[in-house]
């Protein structure tokens, strides 16, 4: 890059007292991992992206729904049913051209998060169940990556930096604060509580702020320190946080023994990890390339399809058959929903966590309009 | 002796405030258990325990003026 082009789209940045060419630098080598694109991972993906932070990794395996838009600000009515890796890795390349963005329309899961994760200096968690946070929070304790944490939920926010040491060389992780990840139903998401659009976006703010900060050095981050924000009240609560000896207990302590941890037991069981998706998250999925669509009704059923490509596999012969598939993305329909939606169970018998699995929710018979 | 509790998240709907003031506590594990007695479906719910914004993971001697906090994980994103 050339350094007049530098200092024209960072300038404002690079005078600052305490700033400079050098630590722009340093924003440009790094390389920053924001798992999740949602109302926490959209704003903090853009304020890095105009950052300039050089290489920023996407991790997001959901489609953009209706329900996204009130705080997903990256995304606009247009991009429904398309994955939210993909599309925030278009607008962020406009954003910011000259730097690396590279999008991952994965779940992370224990066979994936550590090689993902390994990639990077920094993880930002912008996941929305406790399944993901412990998850990301464990693979980033084994590898040593310091990971910015935040949360929300209706009114008030939590943010975090954890696996970072200070100057007494303690250093915290989410494990630490809570030691095992709530049972299902336990503790509200937002789709059941709800959640102020505009607070994931101040959080989400805060988490790339943090993010700079531990890059650059520049002021002091949130180290052992949970922040609880109020957007009602704006007031601010910040707890030092220990290490808790019941946390270290429960975290894998070798990449081994994460390989082997169950992170299905938390929130995400009740939701299921089977995606349920309409004709038009349907559509934007299936054009994945490394998508592949199954018809799991019998021979002989109809309608025929000819609108899109697909391969049968009947429900008498699925088990039997699933194990040669490649894909890592399986969307299945039948007529209604109900077999697809048990043909995804049998999916994630064979394959674990390790494959994307949609099932079109009311089947052929309720999207006819759309999809024969 | 005065211990004034705050609550974070939705403890405030269990509560039906974000603060109160408890009265001749000694302790944390006293403090669990009258709210406990207070607001039965405190009993289930999982959050931290902070006295005066430090952390503590086992029974604590409360002092004259401590603020104890009770912070529930968040999982919105």
């Amino acid at each position: 890059m050339k350094e007049d082009n530098l200092f024209e789209r960072y300038g404002r940045q690079m005078i600052l007292k305490g700033f400079g060419e050098a630590n722009q630098q340093k924003l440009l080598q790094a390389k920053v991992l924001v798992v999740g694109a949602g109302g926490l991972g959209c704003p903090a993906l853009q304020y890095l992206a105009a950052a300039g932070i050089g290489t920023i990794g996407i991790v997001d395996n959901d489609a953009v729904s209706l329900s996204n838009l009130h705080r997903q600000v990256l995304y606009t009515t247009d991009d429904i049913g398309l994955p939210k890796a993909e599309v925030a890795a278009s607008r962020l390349r406009r954003v910011n051209p000259q730097i690396k963005i590279v999008s991952y329309t994965i779940r992370l899961n224990v066979s994936n998060a550590l090689d993902t994760i390994r990639e990077y200096d920094l993880v930002i968690d912008g996941t929305d169940n406790f399944a993901s946070r412990y998850l990301v929070n464990d693979a980033c304790g084994i590898l040593n990556k310091p990971l910015v944490y935040g949360a929300v939920s209706q009114y008030e926010g939590q943010v975090a930096v954890f696996n970072v040491s200070d100057k007494k060389g303690h250093k915290v992780n989410y494990r630490d604060v809570f030691p095992a990840s709530p049972k299902n139903g336990e503790v509200a998401n937002c789709e059941q509580a709800g959640v102020l659009g505009v607070l994931p976006g101040i959080i989400g703010t805060m988490q790339a702020a943090e993010a700079i900060k531990l890059i650059t050095g520049i002021g002091k981050p949130l180290l052992n320190k949970l922040l609880t924000y109020n957007v009602l009240t704006n007031e601010i609560y910040d707890v030092h946080l220990t290490v808790s000896s019941a946390g270290k207990g429960l975290a894998p302590q070798d990449e081994a023994s994460f390989l082997a941890m169950d992170y299905s037991d938390g929130c995400r069981a009740e939701e299921g990890t089977v995606v349920e998706i309409d004709a038009e998250q349907f559509k934007g999925i299936s054009k994945k390339p490394s998508a592949v669509v199954i018809d799991v009704r019998e021979w002989g059923e109809s309608p025929l399809l000819s609108n899109f490509d697909y391969q049968q596999i009947p429900m008498s012969v699925f088990r039997e058959n699933i194990a040669a598939i490649k894909a890592d993305t399986i969307i299945l329909f039948c007529q209604h929903g109900i077999r697809s939606l048990y043909a995804a169970e049998i999916v994630e018998e064979v394959f674990g966590t390790t494959k994307n699995v949609y099932s079109l929710k009311g089947g052929i018979v309720k999207w006819s309009d759309e999809l024969v | 002796m005065t211990t004034r509790i705050i609550v974070f998240g939705q403890l405030t709907d269990i509560i039906n405030s974000s603060e109160l003031a408890l009265d001749n506590i000694r302790d944390t594990d006293s403090v669990v258990e009258e709210l406990n007695n207070r607001y039965p479906a405190l009993v289930s719910a999982k959050y931290m325990i902070a006295v005066d914004k430090q952390t503590v993971t086992e029974n604590t001697i409360l002092k004259e003026g401590s603020t104890v906090a009770l912070l529930p994980p968040f999982s919105g994103g």
